[in-house]
């Protein structure tokens, strides 16, 4: 009742106003001031750097003097370039075809047990996940020593030769690809086992009832059903794989000899370490064209899903 | 008669076919166990790996004997790194950093997400699009023309902002704040718009709507965009690696990277207590919040 009463008293005050008031009022614009800090910090820090990192590329060392292409025929002519394309191609590529096969494989274990027991093996699963990766890959660091590595104990046990894990070029590749496939995988299980949990199981016994077998059932029916899924994840994770650099720097740092850094990692021994800031940034943008088209087919995918919805 | 023998056939039938299809789910289910046993193992391996580490002193780890088992198990590491100065004050600019962060990015995304997912305005569709792309943007990309950023403000204005670790609280709502508003524009727009009518026809107003229908009916979100910023802000590694290099400035990561290991010499037994301890607080909260966790990250790619 009081505030009825109140709410009578209000409005003639509110209609006398000026038309800025009024103005101020308006559902819009309080949608946009709500929206506004929002828009600041995605346009100070995400956009302006972004587009920050086009010009200082295209400066010289001391950042005195535009040169334009300058630092990128600079880059093409040199060797250690193309390794770090390749071995970024390389450690994005297979390390999200494996996270993709491990976790489509986990989560087809996970979703066969009786579902009492799926919280469990799920909780202790997710694990790699949910450790901070640098944290973690100070283990693998320590499993990888080149002198007291706990798996070579285990090799020298069972009779298999040693290995020297980061010291050679290509296990250090190795290396650093499993403990990608370690981290991120965990992550493909819990999409897939998500969309696993939404295939009608109807489809399945109808599937039964005319003989399909398990891989049938998969291939048949869980492939074309997780579809969507399948393509999301795996372009998050390329994006996420391809501009990684926590296990990089920490597992090897780049070396051995250069073998083994990625765009991130070589632009910030370029950047911060060798003070070239504008080759780092050039550097860097080279992630931007394979970012620009992961992000082009994941915005179709989920502008599709929200027509369909 | 006919219809009991009919019955019992049928039953016998159905008994016969439910064994097999039991047989053979008892044997897929071997199967499943047996496999799930083997990939535990290789997820947990470096975590167990680590804690044994910690338990060892660094003349057992020197003395190369099996090194997956302590035969002499001591807290000495424990006691050493958490007496250490040096170590809390990791620890506590980690907790600070950690805290502002989510604090601010639940504020911002909160009524971003509010504007964005129930009140329209001008070029409102564009942002909410513009949000998930800049969420794509990784911070590998940002960090140098930030660094270059901030050390010409630092020369124009004399603020000095690198080398401070309260700097991580202004870097990392780049990282949290796109993906926590996309996450609860996609609890918001779950919520009935009967309710808001119902809110409005009350006489209820924007903020009143907001504080008492949305921010309750999508708690579990919330609760999943808090755990998703503290997870992110705890363990990024990029961003304080490149802007702080004093030793009393450091967050955890970096500083258990950057001071444990002094040259050649790894103190393998403190690394390794470092770096559980590192992750001991996303683990707890991993523990206790699962469910929010784990809805935090499908949210993330399904809704869209």
């Amino acid at each position: 009742m009081a505030d009825v009463v109140a709410r009578d008293i209000r409005i003639p005050a509110r209609s006398g106003q000026l038309s800025l008031h009024k103005f101020a009022r308006r559902k819009s614009t309080i949608a946009f001031l709500m929206a506004l800090p929002l828009i600041a910090i995605i346009a100070c820090l995400v956009i302006y750097p972004a587009f920050y990192s086009i010009h200082l590329a295209s400066l010289n060392k001391s950042m005195t003097k535009f040169v334009g292409f300058g630092n990128f025929e600079f880059l093409f002519r040199r060797n250690t370039f193309w390794m770090v394309v390749e071995q970024s191609l390389l450690f994005a590529i297979t390390a999200v075809i494996f996270k993709a096969v491990v976790g489509f494989i986990v989560a087809h274990f996970v979703h066969n047990l009786p579902s009492q027991g799926q919280r469990k093996w799920r909780g202790m699963l997710l694990i790699p996940w949910v450790i901070p990766p640098a944290m973690s890959t100070l283990a693998w660091l320590w499993l990888f020593d080149p002198s007291y590595s706990a798996f070579n104990w285990v090799f020298t046990h069972l009779g298999i030769p040693q290995v020297a894990w980061l010291g050679n070029p290509y296990w250090a590749r190795f290396c650093v690809i499993l403990v990608n496939i370690w981290v991120g995988s965990p992550f493909f299980m819990i999409m897939y086992l998500a969309a696993l949990k939404s295939v009608p199981e109807q489809l399945h016994e109808a599937a039964a009832i005319d003989g399909a077998n398990w891989f049938q059932k998969i291939w048949y029916i869980n492939l074309p059903m997780m579809r969507n899924i399948i393509q999301i994840t795996a372009l998050f994770s390329l994006i996420v794989t391809f501009a990684n650099f926590d296990i990089v720097k920490i597992l090897t740092n780049g070396g051995p000899v250069d073998q083994t850094h990625v765009f991130a990692t070589w632009a910030f021994t370029l950047a911060i370490w060798g003070n070239d800031i504008p080759l780092g940034a050039s550097v860097s943008l080279f992630m931007a064209p394979i970012l620009a088209i992961a992000a082009f087919f994941i915005l179709r995918n989920v502008r599709r899903r929200g027509n369909e919805a | 008669m006919t219809m009991t023998t009919a019955a019992a056939a049928a039953g016998q039938i159905g008994r016969a076919r439910y064994g097999s299809i039991s047989r053979g789910r008892r044997r897929a289910l071997f199967w499943s166990y047996f496999f799930l046993i083997l990939f535990v193992i290789f997820f947990l391996t470096p975590p167990v790996y680590m804690f044994i580490t910690s338990l060892k002193s660094s003349a057992e780890i020197s003395a190369a004997t099996n090194p997956w088992w302590v035969y002499h198990p001591t807290l000495s590491n424990y006691i050493d790194l958490l007496t250490q100065n040096q170590f809390l004050i990791f620890f506590r600019n980690s907790a600070i950093v950690s805290i502002c962060v989510v604090s601010i990015t639940m504020v911002v995304s909160i009524f971003a997400a509010f504007a964005l997912a129930r009140m329209r305005f001008w070029g409102s569709a564009t942002l909410a699009t513009g949000v998930f792309l800049t969420y794509l943007i990784p911070e590998s990309l940002l960090f140098i023309p930030l660094f270059k950023t901030f050390a010409y403000i630092h020369d124009k204005t004399g603020i000095e902002l690198i080398n401070h670790w309260w700097v991580l609280i202004i870097l990392y709502p780049t990282l949290t704040v796109p993906f926590a508003t996309w996450l609860m524009i996609g609890y918001f727009s779950s919520i009935p718009k009967e309710l808001d009518e119902a809110a409005l026809i009350d006489g209820a107003g924007y903020i009143q709507m907001l504080t008492r229908i949305f921010i309750p009916v999508a708690i579990p979100g919330i609760i999943a965009a808090m755990i998703f910023s503290f997870t992110v802000s705890w363990a990024n590694f990029l961003y304080p690696l490149a802007f702080t290099t004093s030793a009393d400035q450091l967050v955890l990561p970096v500083g258990i990277v950057t001071t444990l290991i002094r040259g050649d010499v790894y103190a393998w037994g403190q690394i390794m207590t470092g770096a559980l301890l590192g992750a001991a607080p996303p683990l707890i909260i991993y523990a206790f919040l699962m469910d929010y966790y784990i809805s935090g990250l499908t949210a993330g790619a399904t809704k869209g």
